[in-house]
């Protein structure tokens, strides 16, 4: 709290960015963990809540007729712009947001004080959600080739990795012990996925310490034996997931790749994904475009090219795509690695997995994956997602990518996938948020050893609590029994294949979106054909009964749904269906005073147009226009 | 019959066919008058039938004694016939370059094809300007329908009946078309019953650099407008386009000699520059090799999607001054056939529900692109893959399509029809067994005697069994006016055209299959949870007395 300069500036300005008509007055508040807007106005109390930890930063503007503007940009890319009355109150709010958005312990992070209605006992569950243990058993593992190593139990082989890892059983502790040395971080190969089909694996790592000569025995046997323990196969491949200039500078620096001729039946392969910096550079650009207001087609489509993001997308899919392919149709094992492995190894490995296994496809699949080859493996969130202040340089949107890799496919195949858009959207948020303990820290060692009471014991885990509201994140599609879900995925990598993610993007310009959305309406449909399937079978009994007991009294059940009206495919958000943009600058909005006469009429006229529709109440329109009596006929 | 000349080599046996996304097939390939036929003779593999008029273009080459033909369709497919034999495969190019390109309409499939359905409802009656005024009349009495037109004098690119303010009689009609271009005085495009305001349409007027006026054609669009109220000319031309148009005798109403109006430009292209921007965007999507950066930047450069942001812009302009200003409005681009349509059409279908109906969409499209003039024989003379220089070809028709389809994407509940619709509009606006979009105005169709001796579109379409294929499952009616977003962020493009060929749907069908299995399914429970109810209600009154004794 002793961050907080001023707690409530009264008469601040919200401004709705895409309409200066719908900016509204109100007092801002701010607390230990959000930043509270009340809008004025008894009937319409509309508020705004932006947690600290999503700010990504604060920026005043030049002041302006209206006052002194402060713009907050936040890590979902939500973008709020507040204008004060008062310069000092502008000024205050902004040392103070400056503070509490970069908190510089973990302690001060949103999870810790995040406190919901929940028993000890039901928080202490709710980390148990996953177990990885009985995750690896369903993939197959431990199996007579490979078993958990205990070299790793203490973190002192290294201490970037899970505490327990699959190795190839042939292998002894000594070669885990040599080949980890030969490792940047001592990140040795360990598996990823394995593939009960064939046998066949994805194993990952970081670099190998080979410079322009060196050779480590141990770590020859140790890929030895990972291509061993794929018996069918005579090879395995190699993928090393950086352009190959940067893996040849890093050769200069006692690090590299792989050398062919060292290791037997290898066949090595780089797959050209850019660095953590030139991500965050392009998403920055991606971002700058995404937010334009009003942009032209061509701003908007050379913006997007000259961010380069869609084409890192491309060859992350894909390095994945190869990978499974490689897995699934060659039954050749892969080992994948970048430099550290822990970002573009995270990317790819837990691509090829969503393209190979259908499981990952599935709402817990993909939590599963996230806990297995991104938590536990060590990416390093706190870092990437700037939790604390620290180096703006290692912050890079590597799991943004990973998140928009499904997104794409998800276009591609739209029954392929149990889950929907929300749901990614919702991860990402809460990737960012910090509302839950699961993403804090940059390794499980960090979280085991620093404040390991404290995340288990202060914190809450997300997995249950998207569980719970999976009938939100439901993909109405889904058919897991059909053709596109049996096997491998095959994407098509063509550069038209790859989209704009809007969704994401343009979250929270809400006027960007489908007015009427296909996703809703399908899954209202559903939800009323499980109804109907109850009440049928309801019906079918009671019809059993009669049939049975000729003649009793029957008391009817009322029926859940009276009579057929399609409540989905009204518009969510009629109000909005209903307001013209600004399709021409200004030109009518802003030059009113050619028409002084009209004016007022306008505004009555607007008010009684969304009477007629909507009567005000956004959050009802859809009842509202059932009841229109004339609504079928006139249509028609 | 004359086709045989063109036919050197009417039958080839050995011929092998490549598609995109499917098996090749071998068999033998036919030549008719106005077909490409391909057949395996074997039951399970699909013959292609290929009309001569859907061919754009045709390239071949030689490997040795094996021909390759590639044949470029209007519809954007691409497809290869292997054909053995050099003289066989010269033969073949040449009798389907000439039988693509026929000069004389007469010759077109249409009037020679005969359906195998039964007409039931001829649709070369459904839409008749009578009918569409009578539903003018019950709201208004405002205007009238004038036969001014009647042998086609006053414009020969109209309709010989006009809706028109009631108190303009045929002399003045007569005076305003001879101070508009090819004639085209303002008519009335379109009525919004919700507040009586107008929508019409027109073709620049004939102001000239010495910026003659027109009394007859101030006092016609003065009619529409309420006393003391204003009203919008909304030209499709930018400011400097309408200046240049001066020295060519055309323009732009002068303020001072229309003082209740205020005049908006926007900045549609011109057609012969869309048909580029169509040749470099399919080009762009069909070269499977770029990197993403050529594929953006060449994006880009088609243009495409800045028309139909720029189209939609306008579109949704005309009608917000119609139903947020309460102003009547006047459409017109040069010579008001192409952007002007655009706009109308468009403004219609945001304001309109009825609009978004199949019926009220080919009503739409029979008066605003048919009746109104829109030249679709030469529009759709060539498409994408023509090489010589565009002579009037446009994708203008195309380019409606494309923003009808963004709205259904941001609206898809909103229309009774869905993309496949739109995208049988295209194929047959291009290449067609029917006569509907045969010639370009309603006098050369007169002329052709068309409604005799072809078949309308219509007819086949509005059959049951036709038009399930094209309906919107998730349509749900509703009266709203409908403002789409016009931001790039979006506008998407038509893959369902553009991509169409160029990427397996397989995944994109299941899909759509599945929704309608969803939405069917719970219709069906419907019903039934409604008969048992019934049933159990009925069992409940008879079983009632029973019990009483």
């Amino acid at each position: 709290m002793e961050h907080i300069r001023m707690p409530k500036v009264e008469n601040v300005w919200l401004v709705d960015r895409s309409s200066s008509r719908r900016t509204q007055v109100g007092t801002l508040y701010l607390t230990a963990t959000h930043t509270i807007f009340v809008g004025k106005g008894s009937e319409d109390r509309n508020e705004l809540w932006v947690l600290h930890s999503l700010v990504c930063n604060v920026v005043k503007h030049k002041a302006s007729q209206s006052g002194y503007p402060l713009l907050i940009h936040c890590k979902n890319f939500q973008v709020i712009q507040f204008i004060f009355p008062q310069e000092s109150d502008c000024h205050d709010v902004y040392i103070s947001l400056s503070r509490l958005s970069r908190p510089e312990k973990y302690e001060e992070l949103y999870c810790f004080s995040f406190n919901p209605n929940v028993g000890k006992a039901e928080r202490e569950h709710s980390w148990d959600f996953l177990d990885l243990k009985a995750e690896y058993s369903q993939m197959g593992l431990p199996n007579k080739l490979w078993h958990v190593s205990p070299i790793n139990r203490e973190y002192r082989v290294c201490d970037t990795y899970p505490a327990d890892l699959f190795v190839p059983k042939s292998v002894t502790l000594p070669v885990i012990v040599g080949s980890s040395k030969f490792r940047s971080r001592g990140r040795f190969p360990t598996l990823s996925y394995y593939c009960k089909e064939n046998h066949a694996t994805i194993c990952r790592s970081s670099q190998p310490l080979s410079g322009f000569s060196a050779r480590c025995l141990e770590d020859e046997q140790m890929l030895q034996a990972i291509m061993k323990s794929n018996p069918e196969s005579r090879f395995m491949y190699v993928v090393d997931t950086r352009p190959k200039l940067n893996a040849m500078a890093n050769r200069a620096a006692g690090k590299g790749y792989e050398n062919e001729d060292n290791y037997c039946n290898i066949k090595f392969q780089f797959i050209g994904i850019e660095n953590i910096h030139v991500m965050r550079n392009s998403q920055q650009k991606l971002i700058e475009v995404s937010a334009l207001r009003s942009p032209s087609m061509g701003e908007f489509l050379t913006g997007l090219e000259n961010s380069d993001w869609l084409r890192h997308i491309k060859s992350i899919m894909e390095a994945g795509l190869f990978i499974s392919k490689a897995v699934a149709e060659e039954g050749v094992s892969v080992l994948v690695h970048c430099s550290d492995g822990w970002d573009r190894t995270a990317q790819v490995c837990s691509v090829a997995s969503v393209l190979l296994d259908p499981y990952y496809r599935t709402l817990k699949g993909l939590m599963v994956l996230f806990e297995k080859d991104w938590v536990s493996f060590g990416h390093r969130f706190s870092h990437r997602c700037g939790h604390l202040i620290g180096e703006a340089k290692e912050v890079s949107p590597v799991i943004d990518q990973f998140l928009e890799c499904i997104w794409q496919l998800m276009e591609q195949f739209p029954c392929a996938f149990e889950y929907n858009e929300k749901f990614l959207i919702s991860i990402h948020n809460h990737i960012y948020s910090c509302h839950y303990g699961n993403f804090i820290c940059n390794s499980q060692k960090e979280r085991k050893d620093l404040i390991l009471c404290i995340i288990k014991e202060k914190t809450h885990s997300i997995w249950p609590h998207l569980w719970e509201n999976k009938l939100d994140f439901m993909n109405p599609l889904f058919k897991p029994d059909q053709s596109q879900n049996q096997g491998l995925l095959r994407p098509s990598t063509a550069p038209y294949c790859f989209k704009y993610w809007r969704r994401l993007y343009n979250r929270f310009d809400r006027e960007l979106h489908p007015r009427q959305s296909e996703l809703d309406s399908l899954m209202t449909v559903k939800e009323e054909t499980q109804q109907l399937e109850e009440e049928l079978a309801l019906y079918e009994q009671k019809m059993a009964v009669l049939d049975k007991e000729h003649a009793k009294t029957l008391y009817m059940q009322k029926g859940v749904l009276d009579s057929k009206q399609a409540l989905w495919s009204l518009p969510l958000d009629t109000s909005l269906a209903n307001t013209p943009q600004d399709y021409i600058s200004g030109f009518i909005g802003g030059a009113p005073n050619v028409f002084t006469l009209q004016q007022g009429e306008r505004e009555s006229s607007g008010v009684a147009d969304f009477s007629s529709h909507s009567s005000g109440e956004e959050s009802l329109p859809s009842e509202e226009s059932v009841k229109d009596p004339d609504s079928d006929e006139t249509a028609m | 019959m004359e086709f045989a000349e063109l036919i050197k080599t009417p039958r080839v046996d050995g011929v092998v066919l490549h598609r995109p996304f499917m098996p090749t097939v071998e068999g033998t390939l036919c030549l008719t008058g106005h077909h490409l036929i391909l057949s395996s003779r074997q039951d399970n593999t699909e013959e292609l039938w290929l009309l001569h008029a859907n061919i754009d273009s045709i390239e071949k080459r030689f490997v040795g004694s094996l021909g390759t033909i590639i044949v470029k369709c209007k519809d954007l497919r691409v497809i290869q016939l292997d054909i053995p034999g050099m003289e066989e495969c010269l033969n073949i190019a040449s009798s389907i370059e000439a039988l693509s390109t026929l000069d004389s309409v007469s010759l077109m499939y249409p009037f020679f094809y005969r359906p195998l359905f039964e007409v039931i409802e001829d649709g070369w009656q459904l839409f008749v300007p009578e009918e569409a005024f009578k539903d003018l009349e019950s709201m208004t009495d405002e205007w009238r329908l004038s036969e001014v037109n009647k042998d086609f004098s006053v414009c020969p690119s109209y309709p010989s009946l006009l809706t028109v303010p009631k108190d303009i009689d045929d002399e003045s009609l007569c005076k305003a078309a001879s101070f508009r271009h090819g004639g085209r005085f303002p008519v009335l495009s379109y009525y919004h019953k919700k507040n009586g305001m107008v929508m019409m349409r027109a073709a620049q007027p004939l102001t000239g650099t010495n910026g003659r006026r027109c009394k007859e054609d101030e006092k016609l669009i003065n009619a529409t407008l309420c006393a003391g109220k204003r009203g919008y000319i909304i030209d499709t031309r930018t400011i400097a386009v309408a200046q240049q148009a001066k020295a060519r005798g055309g323009g732009f109403e002068q303020e001072a000699n229309y003082p209740q109006w205020r005049r908006i430009h926007k900045a549609i292209e011109r057609s012969n520059v869309l048909q580029e921007g169509l040749i470099k965007l399919v080009e762009a999507c069909n070269d499977q090799s770029h990197s993403m950066d050529r594929w953006l930047s060449k994006l880009e450069a088609s243009n495409w999607q800045s028309n139909v942001k720029e189209i939609l812009t306008t579109a949704c302009l005309a009608a917000q001054c119609i139903d947020r200003e309460g102003a009547s409005v006047l459409v017109h681009g040069t010579e008001g056939t192409d952007s002007t349509l655009q706009v109308t059409s468009l403004a219609q279908i945001i304001l309109d529900p009825a609009c978004r109906t199949i019926r009220g969409f080919e009503a739409l499209i029979e008066r605003e692109w048919l009746q109104a003039g829109h030249p679709f024989q030469q529009r759709c003379a060539q498409s994408a893959y023509s090489n010589g220089k565009p002579r009037s070809e446009a994708p203008v028709f195309l380019l409606f399509l494309d923003c009808v389809w963004q709205i259904l994407r941001q609206f898809p509940c909103s229309f009774q029809f869905n993309e496949n619709f739109l995208i049988m509009l295209f194929e047959h606006a291009y290449a067609s067994q029917f006569g509907t979009f045969l010639g370009n105005s309603v006098a050369e169709r007169l002329k052709l005697l068309l409604s005799q001796k072809t078949v309308s579109l219509w007819s086949w379409v509005n059959r049951p069994q036709e038009l399930e294929r094209f309906l919107n499952p998730l349509y749900e009616p509703n009266n709203l006016v409908i403002w789409p977003s016009v931001a790039p962020q979006s506008l998407l493009l038509w893959e369902g055209v553009f991509l169409r060929w160029n990427r397996s749907t397989k995944c994109l069908d299941e899909a759509y299959q599945e929704m309608v299995h969803i939405i069917e399914y719970n219709k069906e429970l419907q019903n039934k949870v409604n008969s048992l109810r019934r049933q159990l209600a009925q069992l409940e009154t008879e079983d009632g007395p029973l019990q009483t004794p």
